[in-house]
């Protein structure tokens, strides 16, 4: 692996989490509408697998979406602007921060319905085998939506087809405001992928290299025309569902484990980088303060912009063909 | 232009046989509508002609095969998915309500679903409760969405080749007593717009407005009507979102009298938004109350007299007119 691909995965993990936290303070000061949901903690999985794509390639989000959005290459001052429901924003202030996409990008879209983008990305898959254009589709989605009756209805025709699709789980161990284990009747999610012949492999979620090899090895399958992977990416959604969750249904202390410097994905990716000196201790503080500049960037840029205008409201509801209608 | 007598249902087939072989990202799934050519026989030959992968045979799957549908319009293919029964479709309403009929304005205008879901609704034939519904005010009710109802051989045809090259997702609903029904068809190439209702029957002395197979009780009611001296004047609407309240008002502007035969429920069904809007944009021009005969509001039930007391039919309309005169 070369130096420019850590130093992109790591400004990218620095670059989401300072993100959030940014997001984080705007909502707690009243800025934004509805709810947001944050990724800080689960940073290795989105940027690790959008790491191994290219840029044809597609994915679909969830509601916990800045991150895929951010690894696949998103504009934070879009997305900062679509947060506080400026014109400017990615979605022209009628998505807000659950309907984030960029089709030039490949991102379909992140979903406000748990379980809601495995239809689409296995419709991506499917339009890569229709066109053979060696594209792949990626669909993340928590391990909650692992019960949705739809992943069962996509994969088996996934596997049947054997379409170019990684189905990446964040076992982030909550669905909503319940610890999921309780909801599995087996707890190796992995078997999921047993029915529909396809491999199911579990990964070190909050390691971003074995998440980036996990994803290279499906992908690399997946363009050979072998068909799908279901990786199953282990760990710990730091924050509550939304933000202002009590976290009343959680095991005390039990946070704080998954935030030292041995479990959170971003201080264990630069302990790493640094222990074996694969790049410089400089770089990495460049890089931090870079990333904070960016987000403060997209904070004045998308406190700058305006709202949408109220005439807009009807736009975009059809395509213009249906005004000829 | 030249025309021939051919089935409904074989109208339906030649329009996708002609989009099939001009646009190559026009692609038909559904369940057995591939080799076996389709439950309806709208599908035949496709198979033979255009190979797996654009004809393309699903597991009985609504949701995950419609949602498949949705991402492969998002990722820019245009698939027609049949679901058997519009019955089943409340099996794929997440990926079309939510997903379909909300892309383009959630992204902001960007994304575009360019699918057709094409279903089989109606009564009348002793199906019963599950496969007898109308439902077409359901998704008539959702912004984004066209919602296109024919009534003829000639229609149907014309209507779904527009269906087709729309960007809009358009549930395209075909009433199961229709497909046997015969009627002039043009010879070659030609497109009936969307949105656009079609006067079946003139007349002068009230307006009778309606889609589907009921149109065809309209014109047998209006026919013995005629031979009483009242002339009555047919409006199939065709497209029941966008509604072409154009032509209804300038009907109801000749004739002042307005009755509406719709086959769904009687409750916040399409007859009472075609009732609305009509009190909203004509009431000065009507000279008596406006009467709906639809359905009763009970499920479809099976046995045959039972049946026909519960649905709309050709002497309900004559009794309603009769209300008038």
């Amino acid at each position: 692996m070369s130096e420019v691909l850590y130093l992109e995965m790591y400004r990218k993990m620095v670059l989401i989490r300072k993100f959030e936290e940014q997001a984080r303070d705007l909502f707690m000061k009243n800025m934004m509408r509805g709810a947001t949901h944050m990724y800080i903690g689960e940073e290795a999985i989105a940027v690790g697998v959008c790491a191994a794509l290219n840029k044809g390639d597609t994915i679909t989000s969830t509601h916990r979406g800045h991150g895929h959005c951010l690894a696949k290459g998103g504009d934070p001052k879009r997305m900062m602007a679509e947060l506080l429901g400026r014109a400017t924003g990615y979605c022209k202030g009628k998505g807000g921060s659950m309907h984030i996409a960029d089709l030039d990008l490949g991102i379909l879209g992140a979903n406000g319905i748990v379980g809601g983008g495995v239809g689409i990305a296995t419709g991506a898959a499917f339009a890569a085998l229709y066109r053979s254009d060696g594209k792949v589709s990626v669909c993340f989605f928590g391990d909650g939506a692992l019960n949705q009756g739809n992943f069962f209805e996509t994969a088996n025709m996934a596997g049947l087809w054997k379409l170019p699709l990684i189905y990446v789980c964040e076992r982030n161990r909550f669905a909503e405001f319940s610890y999921t284990d309780q909801y599995f009747a087996d707890q190796d999610l992995t078997k999921r992928a047993i029915p529909f012949g396809f491999p199911g492999i579990e990964v070190d979620g909050n390691d971003v290299l074995a998440v980036y090899q996990a994803a290279q090895d499906a992908t690399a399958r997946a363009r050979r025309g072998e068909g799908p992977t279901l990786i199953v990416a282990d760990t710990y959604r730091i924050m509550g569902h939304t933000i202002g969750d009590p976290l009343t249904y959680r095991i005390k202390g039990e946070v704080e484990g998954w935030q030292d410097p041995a479990h959170d994905p971003i201080l264990r990716f630069k302990g790493y980088l640094l222990e074996h000196q694969l790049v410089e201790a400089g770089r990495l503080e460049a890089i931090e303060a870079e990333a904070h500049q960016d987000i403060a960037s997209a904070v004045e840029f998308a406190l700058a912009s305006p709202e949408p205008d109220v005439q807009t409201l009807w736009d975009d509801v059809y395509g213009k063909e249906y005004e000829e209608l | 232009m030249s025309e021939r007598i051919i089935e409904f249902r074989d109208a339906l087939n030649e329009a996708l046989h002609e989009e099939m072989e001009r646009d190559p990202n026009v692609f038909i799934m559904g369940i057995d509508v591939g080799q076996y050519g389709g439950v309806l026989k709208v599908s035949k030959g496709l198979y033979e002609r255009f190979g797996p992968l654009r004809a393309v045979d699903t597991p009985i799957s609504e949701e995950g095969s419609t949602g498949i549908g949705v991402g492969a319009a998002l990722a820019g293919l245009r698939p027609v998915v049949e679901i058997m029964y519009i019955d089943f479709s409340c099996l794929a309403m997440e990926p079309i309500i939510n997903q379909a009929a909300k892309a383009r304005y959630m992204f902001g205008g960007k994304a575009k679903v360019p699918i057709v879901i094409r279903t089989q609704g109606g009564g009348g034939r002793g199906n019963a409760a599950q496969h007898s519904q109308s439902l077409e005010a359901i998704y008539a009710h959702i912004p984004g969405l066209i919602v296109v109802q024919p009534s003829t051989p000639k229609d149907a045809k014309g209507l779904l080749k527009s269906a087709i090259r729309n960007d809009n997702p358009v549930i395209f609903i075909e009433h199961k007593l229709l497909y046997n029904t015969k009627g002039p068809v043009p010879e070659g190439e030609y497109l009936i717009p969307l949105g656009k209702a079609d006067i079946k029957r003139p007349g002068s002395d009230l307006t009778i407005v309606s889609s589907s197979r009921m149109v065809l009780f309209c014109l047998n009611a209006a026919e013995k009507l005629a031979e009483e001296g009242i002339n009555a004047e047919v409006v199939d609407v065709r497209t029941l979102r966008p509604l072409d309240m154009e032509t209804i008002g300038d009907s109801v502007r000749k004739t002042h009298r307005l009755v509406i035969v719709n086959e769904g429920a009687h409750t916040g069904g399409l007859a009472a938004e075609v009732m609305a809007r009509a009190y909203e944009e004509v009431f000065d021009y009507l000279d008596a109350p406006i009467v709906r005969v639809t359905s009763e509001d009970v499920p479809v039930p099976y046995n045959e007299k039972l049946e026909l007391a519960a649905l709309p039919g050709e002497q309900k309309i004559i009794e309603a007119v009769h209300g008038f005169f």
